[in-house]
């Protein structure tokens, strides 16, 4: 690369600016959930302040936060499980064995997708009521999964679809049958596909709130209706506000910036290469 | 290809051994998913088109019965319907057109070498990981609050008014902070690309003496066709429900400037409880995302060459 | 190698779900569990706070708490009353769904309550708005009505004194002496946010003072007329020259945070915020509050606010006896003997108990009191506008359309606080709502 030296500082300066400036309001959510609810509503703000963990007690003292956790990390991994147990399979036959309707039911599936899901909550309501499913972690499983699901099998579609079909051709040619080819072939090569593919559907799952807030009360209630009880209190809230979104945001926040590289790789592979 | 496949698929065996023969093995992998997405589509959708003709108030049991097309009617001849459509349609427009726009641009950015390049992208993309609900109030009440929020101090030192963000531009604030959520992503799908593309080609092109500007426009661009696709695909199914930001910022105002299509349909149902009008707007809203699917779904469709 | 590694955590992570998901929850499970759905208003918070010790008294009942925000609150309830699901046992709600909800038969009634309770006890004006046919249904955490709130300081560094009995052209004119934008400090606070419990819950009494009504007795709309015109006017006008920027997103939460903060000089709002400005804990201006009587227009007598939070057991709770058992004890007396302990007198759930007033601690604790007292009881929720009404309530109306009439004209109020014109708001208001109604079918 022959940029100058003027040149390499102008781009670090620029992607660092950049950079900050997305994280910014996450960076300042984190620093106000640390700082008392008068130091919080300081006007002008104040970047140095004595960090105290009082907004931190309060938010656990009104709620459990590890309750709401649990079932986030319960309902968010069981809904991808169970996503990824159909449409992993869909994908495969659309890829590998395609019909005239491929195009079709693919399409089909993706407009599923644009529902506002407002408009079908009374009826989703009533029959949740009728099969015992309200407030349950399974109900909330099974709601994410199918929510999901188009784009998942759409994105393991074109994952599949990059294997190159000779690979495939040398495994019928020793015998390999669909289930074998599928494990020993598809499965190691499409791996990091399907990864990403999970790691996505999580991140959404752990950020749907319209179902999660609708269909539970407290046994299955995960983190977005923990924020909805902080949203709009009494009285001074910045803080306890910002300590309740830290709490809520933190785990996916982690876990997704460990993952990023796998998230990555999994996307280079397939659909956007 | 697929010629190629039937013959294997005779030798299928395992539980579909027999009846297995004559049908493609695809049809039992496929069949699940497709069995349970029409069962989550038809369920609902069949419940709501029932309702949409019917006089159904959750708050009033004592009216029912059929409604013929009233409830279409009084959706349609609603003011407000019309401008919840429009601004269905800007909200959606411009967030894809800042992610994409902003998107290729960062991309290209940091697909540069500059030190600390792994922390910068991590804390870039960090914006995605955050919940909705959580997003809006953040930019709610610390950022845009025009007494208390960062953006009004930094005006007020500059000596400037602080600008009532959701009470003078609320689109504009709407937009901002759904495009602060998904512009990360758009950033890591097209970021993903943008480092797969052929650095032999790119040295091929300077050697050539193409500048920056026009290897941007000449190799760079072309190669994420399919990735700006597929950021323009999941976007926009997210895009077209969005709700949580205008619930917790705006409420729809002031007026209808900010109510989109769900925000109107969630008006309807759960502020009114009018399960029959909500219904017709949910039965309108699915005939919209088939018309933003046939029209989108069929161009990105080729491209991808599904 | 790295890779093994990360099919290894993925491996884990399957097992950790797989675990949490087999682990039982709540391993020993009382006799009786009930769901308590509440707002997470400050006096709820307590209550939560508290309940431990209603538990040591009743050890066979375990409760489980719901807190959500109001708004989300009311429509989990609602969905939950309405397709009797019966997922809650206790429901927090207030006076504007309680008659509705028992006309519908949805509500347990509160009848031959222990003799301990008292009910005569609770003031008379609250036990109207939650009775129907001479019945309770629902049972009053606590109580409002409306006062104006203004900076003490800031009067007499204006050289102003507040009259006994404001107006709302004196409120004005105190809001421009005291205004001054350069150090942040906003001379009039009103609700701005859209919503029928919002800015609706001001705007309402605000156009009865000025002669104005919703409907008139044939259920014909009166929106687009001079008595609103003039309301609105004097409510955007204000506004938009002495509030603070951003009062479109401003509702009673976020004024009470700008008041407290020491933002405001005056502001218009439910008595319930005396108990939190008054608190130093609570409020940077504790010592600086003063208060007034809700200001008049040129129509005296018309229902003023009267709001209350209440708490009611739905028909379809199988657990109607642990319900009522808890109900009774969060609105007894001794509930609010326990808060006073815990929190001190200013701190109690106010506006429900006559024997709350004439308590000389609390009298001494919250300055306000008597008028506070008095404010409620004379809100007369059902009294007519000046021409007569068809409907009840004072800052709402009591049919079960008005949250979704009342938040669509909040929403069309809130544009004249950005600039669109009162007369051309009004018109759109007025049509809005005369469709709302027909489609509901009224006139009934």
């Amino acid at each position: 690369m022959k940029q100058t030296a003027a040149q390499r500082a102008l781009i670090a300066a620029l992607a660092w600016g950049v950079a900050l400036l997305l994280f910014f309001p996450i960076l300042w959510m984190v620093l106000t959930s640390f700082k008392s609810e008068v130091a919080a509503i300081a006007t002008p703000p104040q970047l140095l302040f004595e960090p105290t963990l009082e907004s931190y007690a309060e938010v656990q003292s009104r709620a459990e936060y590890l309750r709401f956790a649990l079932n986030s990390v319960v309902v968010s991994l069981g809904g991808t499980l169970l996503a990824l147990a159909f449409a992993v399979p869909a994908a495969y036959s659309m890829a590998f064995h395609p019909t005239e309707r491929t195009r079709g039911t693919l399409l089909w599936m993706l407009s599923t997708k644009m529902l506002p899901p407002v408009g079908v909550l009374v009826p989703i309501y009533l029959l949740f009521r009728t099969v015992g499913a309200l407030d349950t972690r399974t109900g909330l499983v099974v709601i994410y999964a199918l929510m999901n699901l188009p784009i998942l099998v759409w994105m393991l579609f074109t994952f599949f679809k990059e294997v190159p079909k000779e690979i495939l051709e040398a495994g019928r040619m020793d015998g390999a049958r669909t289930g074998g080819e599928f494990w020993h072939l598809l499965l190691p090569l499409t791996l990091p596909g399907i990864a990403s593919t999970g790691l996505l559907s999580l991140i959404l799952c752990w950020n749907e709130a319209f179902w999660s807030l609708n269909l539970t009360s407290s046994e299955a209630a995960p983190l977005t209706a923990f924020i909805a009880s902080f949203s709009s209190p009494q009285g001074l809230f910045f803080a306890k506000l910002s300590a309740a979104s830290t709490m809520a945001v933190a785990p996916i926040l982690v876990f997704g910036w460990l993952s990023q590289r796998q998230l990555v790789r999994g996307l280079t592979f397939g659909a956007v290469k | 290809m697929s010629t190629t496949v039937a013959p294997h698929a005779g030798a299928v065996s395992g539980p579909a051994e027999g009846a297995g023969q004559r049908r493609p093995p695809s049809f039992f992998l496929l069949a699940p998913s497709v069995a349970v997405l029409l069962l989550w589509m038809i369920v609902p959708l069949a419940l709501t088109l029932w309702f949409s003709f019917q006089r159904y108030n959750l708050l009033d049991p004592t009216v029912g019965g059929f409604a013929g097309l009233d409830n279409y009617e009084f959706l349609v001849t609603d003011p407000d319907f019309w401008a919840a459509l429009a601004n269905t349609l800007v909200l959606v427009g411009s967030v894809l057109a800042i992610t994409v726009v902003g998107g290729t641009l960062l991309a290209v950015l940091f697909d540069q070498e500059f030190p600390g390049r792994n922390v910068a992208r991590l804390l870039a993309i960090a914006p995605f990981f955050v919940m909705p609900t959580v997003s809006a109030l953040v930019w709610k009440n610390l950022m845009m609050h025009p007494i208390y929020g960062v953006l009004g101090s930094v005006a007020r030192g500059l000596g400037l008014e602080p600008v009532d963000w959701f009470a003078d531009y609320p689109m504009f604030s709407v937009i901002v902070i759904v495009a602060w959520q998904w512009l990360p992503f758009a950033l890591l799908i097209l970021l993903t690309a943008v480092q797969s593309l052929d650095h032999e080609q790119k040295e091929a092109a300077r050697m050539d003496g193409a500048g920056p500007v026009s290897q941007f426009f000449f190799i760079t661009l072309p190669h994420l066709g399919r990735a700006i696709s597929v950021v323009v695909m999941i976007e926009t199914i997210f895009l077209l429900t969005v709700f949580a930001e205008i619930f917790v910022t705006t409420s729809g105002g002031p007026g209808n400037a900010t109510t989109n299509l769900a925000f109107l349909i969630y008006a309807r149902a759960l502020l009114q409880f009018d399960v029959g009008g909500g219904s017709a707007g949910g039965v309108v809203a699915i005939i919209l995302a088939n018309i933003v699917a046939f029209f989108l779904v069929r161009t990105i469709a080729r491209r991808l060459e599904v | 190698m790295s890779k093994r590694r990360r099919g290894g955590a993925f491996f884990a992570f399957c097992l950790a779900f797989a675990a949490a998901a087999l682990l039982p929850l709540g391993a020993a499970r009382a006799q009786t569990t009930i769901t308590i759905a509440t707002v997470n208003n400050g006096d709820m918070v307590v209550m939560q706070r508290l309940a431990p010790q209603f538990e040591r008294q009743n050890p066979n009942i375990r409760l489980r708490w719901v807190v959500l925000e109001e708004n989300v609150l009311r429509q989990r309830v609602t969905t939950d009353i309405a397709t009797r699901a019966g997922q809650f046992d206790v429901l927090t709600i207030g006076n504007y769904e309680v008659p509705i909800w028992a006309k519908q038969g949805w509500l347990s009634a509160f009848d031959n309550l222990p003799a301990g309770y008292d009910a005569e006890d609770l003031l008379p004006a609250v036990r109207t708005g939650i009775s129907h046919e001479n019945k309770l249904y629902a049972l009053p955490f606590y109580a409002e009505s409306a006062m104006t709130y203004y900076r003490t300081d800031l009067l007499q560094r204006a050289g102003i004194t507040m009259p006994e009995k404001p107006t709302y052209a004196q409120i004005r004119e105190i809001a421009e002496k005291i205004t001054d934008k350069n150090s942040q400090t906003y001379g009039l606070c009103l609700r701005g946010k859209p919503g029928w419990g919002e800015n609706m819950g001001f705007v309402t009494p605000l156009v009865t003072a000025f002669g104005g009504q919703w409907f008139d007795n044939q259920w014909r709309t009166k929106i687009d007329t001079p008595e609103w015109r003039r309301a609105i006017t004097w409510y955007s006008d204000g506004l938009r020259q002495f509030g603070p920027p951003g009062a479109t997103s401003n509702g009673f939460n976020e004024t009470l945070a700008l008041f407290a903060g020491g933002r405001c000089g005056l502001w218009i709002d439910a008595t319930v915020a005396a108990g939190l400005l008054y608190d130093p804990k609570q409020s940077q201006v504790a010592d600086r509050v003063g208060f007034a009587p809700m200001p008049t227009g040129d129509f005296a007598g018309g229902p003023t606010w009267l709001w209350s939070w209440n708490l009611a057991i739905p028909a379809t709770s199988k657990q109607q006896e642990a319900a009522r058992a808890f109900v009774a004890w969060a609105t007894s007396k001794e509930y609010i003997q326990l808060v006073a302990r815990e929190n001190g007198w200013v701190a109690v759930p106010p506006g429900t108990r006559r024997s709350t007033y004439e308590n000389a601690e609390y009298q001494k604790a919250a300055p306000f009191a008597s008028f506070v007292l008095r404010a409620i009881n004379e809100a007369n929720p059902t009294a007519s506008t000046r021409e007569p009404r068809p409907y009840g309530g004072a800052q709402f109306v009591g049919i079960p359309e008005y949250q979704g009439i009342g938040t669509q004209v909040g929403q069309t109020i809130a544009t004249t606080l950005t600039g669109q014109n009162v007369e051309q708001a009004l018109r759109g208001a007025q049509s809005a709502t005369e469709r709302a109604m027909r489609q509901a079918g009224y006139p009934k």
